[in-house]
C-alpha cells in the first residue's frame, strides 16, 4: 500500500469535497430514507386500519388538535436562517483559513500534466471517455441527463409521495433516481481515486507507474462475430443496440410492473411518458454500466461501428 | 422723560433676557429628555419610522406578520408556514444555504474583481499578488474557491432532497426544470472560474474539457457529422467558445466575461424565477399528510 500517494490524492485541496462526498451522500442517504422508513410504517398502520385514516393528522411528527398548524416565518423560519448564514460562514471561513486554494505554475501549453483532470464535478464525464467517444461521453450524454433530469417531473405518473419521504409508495422514480446519483458520484470517485498517468486503473493506495503498460488489446463486438465489411459491421451494430434496447426495455418493464402499486402506476402512465422513460432509463441506467461491463469484462470498444461514429 | 424711558428700558432689557434664558433653559431640558427618550426607545423616532415602516417592538400577529411582508429582503418569505416545515429534517437547508452561498461567491468576487486582470500577462501575477501583498487577499481567494465547491454539493443535495420528498410533483414540474437550469449554471459558473488563475490547473481542466467540444455532433470538427458540415479547428463550436483555436488570450477574457457578468446575471434571474415560483406553486411542499395508496383517484382524462 502506498499510503503516502493515496494520501497525497485525497488531500489535494480541490479533492476535498470528493471526500467530503463519500460522507456527506451515505449520511443525507441514511437521514432521508429513515424518515421515508417512518413514513411507510405510518402508512402501512393507516391502510390497515381505515378508521383511524379519518381521524389521524398522517405525519409522523406530534400534533393534538387544537395546536396550531402553521407558524409565523418571523422568528421561526428566519431565526433558523440567520442561524444557518452564520454556520455556514463559520465553516467557511475555517475551511479557509486552514486550506489553500491550490495555484500551481503557470499556465504552460508545451507541458501536459500527466493525468491531466477536469474539475472534479467533471471528471464522472471525463471517465466516461474511457468507455465512450468524446462526442457521446462528452456532448451527447450530458445533454441527456439535463434533458432526462427534466423530463423527470413529466414521466412520473404517481400521484402518491408528494411532499413527504416514502420508499414504498415510489420504488421506481426514487430507485432511477438513486442509481443515476450514485453512478454518477462512483464516476466521480473513480476518476478522482484510481486513475493515474495515461488514465490507467490504479487501485487507491496502488503506486502510479509513470512506464506502465497496459497489454490489453481491446476488440469491437462486430470483430468476434467475425464481420469485417464496413456494411456488416454498420448493419451488425444497429441491430445490436436495437436488440440491447429491446432486452433492456422489456427487462425494465418487468422490473416496474412487478408490484401491485406499480402495476397501478403504469396504467396511469400514458405511452409517450412510458416511452421517454424508458429511453432515458435504457440509454443512462443500463445501457451506460452496461458498456462499462463490456469493456471491463470483455476488453469490448465498440458494439456499433459506422463510418461517422461509433459507440 | 428720556431717562426713565431709558431707566425702565434697562430694566426691561436685563429681565427680558432673564425670561428668554430661563425660556431657552426649560426648552433645552425638553429637548435634552426627548433626546434621552429617543434614546431608550429609538423605534418610535421619525428616522427609525422612515427606515422601518412597521413597528417592530410589540409581537402582535400583525406586527410579525408585516415585518416579514413589507420587508424587501424578506418578502419572498409568506407571512406563516407550516409548522413542520422548518424542521431540518424535512428540507436540510440545502436549497437556501445554496442560495447564500451565491450570496458570499458574489460578494468575494466583486472583491477578487479589484485584483485581477483578465490577460496573460496579468493574470496569474495577480494571483501571486492576491495571497502574498493583499491584505486578506488569500482568505478571500480561498473563500471564494471552497464556497465554490460547496455550493455544487449544496445544489446536488438539495435535488437529491427534492426527490426523496416528490416535491417535483404537480404543480411544481416546472420549477424542478427550472432547478436542473439552475444546477447547470452552477457547474459552468465553477468551470469558466477554474480557468481565471491562468495556472497549469486551471488550463489543463480547461483543455481538457473544451476538447469535448471538438467532438459535438454536427457543430464540432472531430464530432459525427462535422466534417461532413464544413467543420474546421477554426469554426467551430469550440472556436466559439474559446475565441480561438486553443486556450488562449482570448479563452482567458471569455472565460472571465461568462464567469463574472453573463452567467451571475442568468442565474440571478432563474433564481429569482425559482423563488417565485416556490411561492405560487403554493409554498414549500412539505411535511405534507401521507396519502394512501386507497384513496388513488382514478386517472383523469383531459
Amino acid at each position: 500500500m502506498d499510503w503516502y500517494q493515496l494520501w497525497q490524492i485525497i488531500s489535494a485541496p480541490d479533492n476535498v469535497p470528493i471526500v467530503g462526498l463519500l460522507v456527506i451522500v451515505p449520511f443525507y442517504t441514511w437521514y432521508g430514507l429513515r424518515q421515508a422508513r417512518a413514513n411507510d410504517r405510518l402508512i402501512q398502520e393507516l391502510e390497515a386500519n381505515p378508521e383511524l385514516a379519518k381521524t389521524h393528522h398522517r405525519k409522523t411528527f406530534p400534533y393534538r388538535p387544537g395546536w396550531p398548524t402553521e407558524v409565523h416565518v418571523w422568528p421561526y423560519l428566519l431565526r433558523i436562517e440567520f442561524l444557518a448564514a452564520i454556520i455556514v460562514t463559520a465553516l467557511l471561513m475555517v475551511w479557509s483559513l486552514t486550506l489553500d486554494a491550490p495555484l500551481e505554475e503557470p499556465a504552460n501549453p508545451n507541458l501536459t500534466p500527466n493525468p491531466s483532470k477536469a474539475p472534479w464535478y467533471f471528471v464522472g464525464l471525463q471517465e466516461m471517455l474511457v468507455y465512450f467517444d468524446p462526442w457521446f461521453a462528452g456532448v451527447v450524454l450530458p445533454t441527456l441527463i439535463i434533458i432526462g433530469l427534466m423530463a423527470f417531473p413529466y414521466v412520473d405518473a404517481n400521484p402518491l409521495g408528494n411532499g413527504y419521504y416514502t420508499w414504498r409508495q415510489r420504488t421506481v422514480a426514487i430507485g432511477s433516481f438513486l442509481i443515476g446519483f450514485y453512478l454518477w458520484i462512483a464516476l466521480i470517485i473513480v476518476g478522482t481515486l484510481m486513475r493515474g498517468p495515461g488514465w490507467m486503473l490504479f487501485w487507491p493506495g496502488q503506486t502510479w507507474d509513470h512506464t506502465r503498460l497496459v497489454y490489453e488489446v481491446n476488440r469491437n463486438l462486430p470483430d468476434i462475430f467475425g464481420i469485417t465489411s464496413d456494411w456488416g459491421k454498420g448493419i451488425f451494430g444497429f441491430f445490436a443496440v436495437v436488440l440491447f434496447y429491446l432486452a433492456a426495455g422489456f427487462g425494465i418493464h418487468k422490473l416496474v410492473t412487478r408490484s401491485p402499486l406499480n402495476r397501478k402506476i403504469y396504467e396511469r402512465t400514458s405511452l409517450l411518458q412510458y416511452l421517454v422513460f424508458q429511453f432515458f432509463a435504457i440509454t443512462i441506467l443500463v445501457g451506460l454500466p452496461a458498456k462499462i461491463l463490456l469493456r471491463l469484462l470483455f476488453r469490448i470498444k465498440y458494439v456499433w461501428i459506422t463510418p461517422w461514429f461509433n459507440i | 422723560m428720556d431717562r426713565e424711558k431709558e431707566g425702565r428700558g434697562g430694566v426691561g432689557v436685563l429681565e427680558r433676557v432673564r425670561e428668554e434664558t430661563e425660556h431657552l433653559r426649560m426648552r433645552l431640558k425638553e429637548e435634552f429628555e426627548g433626546l434621552k427618550q429617543d434614546l431608550k426607545e429609538p423605534q418610535r423616532t421619525q428616522l427609525w419610522r422612515s427606515i422601518f415602516r412597521v413597528p417592530h417592538e410589540r409581537t402582535t400577529p400583525r406586527n410579525r406578520t408585516l415585518a416579514v411582508l413589507a420587508n424587501v429582503f424578506l418578502h419572498l418569505h409568506p407571512a406563516r408556514i407550516n409548522r413542520d416545515a422548518v424542521r431540518y429534517s424535512y428540507t436540510w437547508g440545502m436549497g437556501g444555504i445554496s442560495f447564500y452561498l451565491f450570496i458570499v461567491l458574489t460578494f468575494t468576487g466583486v472583491l477578487l474583481m479589484f485584483y485581477y486582470h483578465p490577460t496573460k500577462v496579468q493574470a496569474f501575477r495577480d494571483i501571486l499578488y492576491l495571497e502574498h501583498d493583499v491584505p486578506f487577499g488569500r482568505l478571500l481567494r480561498n473563500m471564494h474557491r471552497w464556497a465554490a465547491h460547496l455550493m455544487v454539493i449544496t445544489v446536488w443535495l438539495h435535488m437529491f432532497r427534492v426527490v426523496l420528498t416528490g416535491s417535483y410533483k404537480r404543480p411544481r414540474e416546472f420549477n424542478w426544470c427550472v432547478g436542473v437550469i439552475l444546477l447547470v449554471l452552477t457547474l459552468l459558473l465553477s468551470f469558466t472560474g477554474y480557468l481565471l488563475p491562468d495556472d497549469q490547473l486551471g488550463f489543463w481542466a480547461v483543455t481538457v474539457g473544451t476538447n469535448m467540444a471538438r467532438a459535438t455532433p454536427l457543430i464540432g470538427h472531430e464530432g459525427p457529422f462535422g466534417p461532413q458540415l464544413g467543420m474546421t479547428p477554426y469554426n467551430d463550436v469550440r472556436f466559439a467558445l474559446l475565441g480561438g483555436s486553443i486556450v488562449d488570450s482570448n479563452a482567458l477574457l471569455r472565460a472571465y466575461i461568462w464567469h463574472c457578468i453573463a452567467l451571475p446575471l442568468l442565474a440571478a434571474i432563474f433564481m429569482g424565477v425559482h423563488f417565485w415560483r416556490v411561492r405560487k406553486d403554493g409554498g414549500i411542499s412539505g411535511p405534507a399528510p401521507v396519502m394512501l395508496e386507497s384513496e388513488m383517484k382514478p386517472v383523469r382524462k383531459v
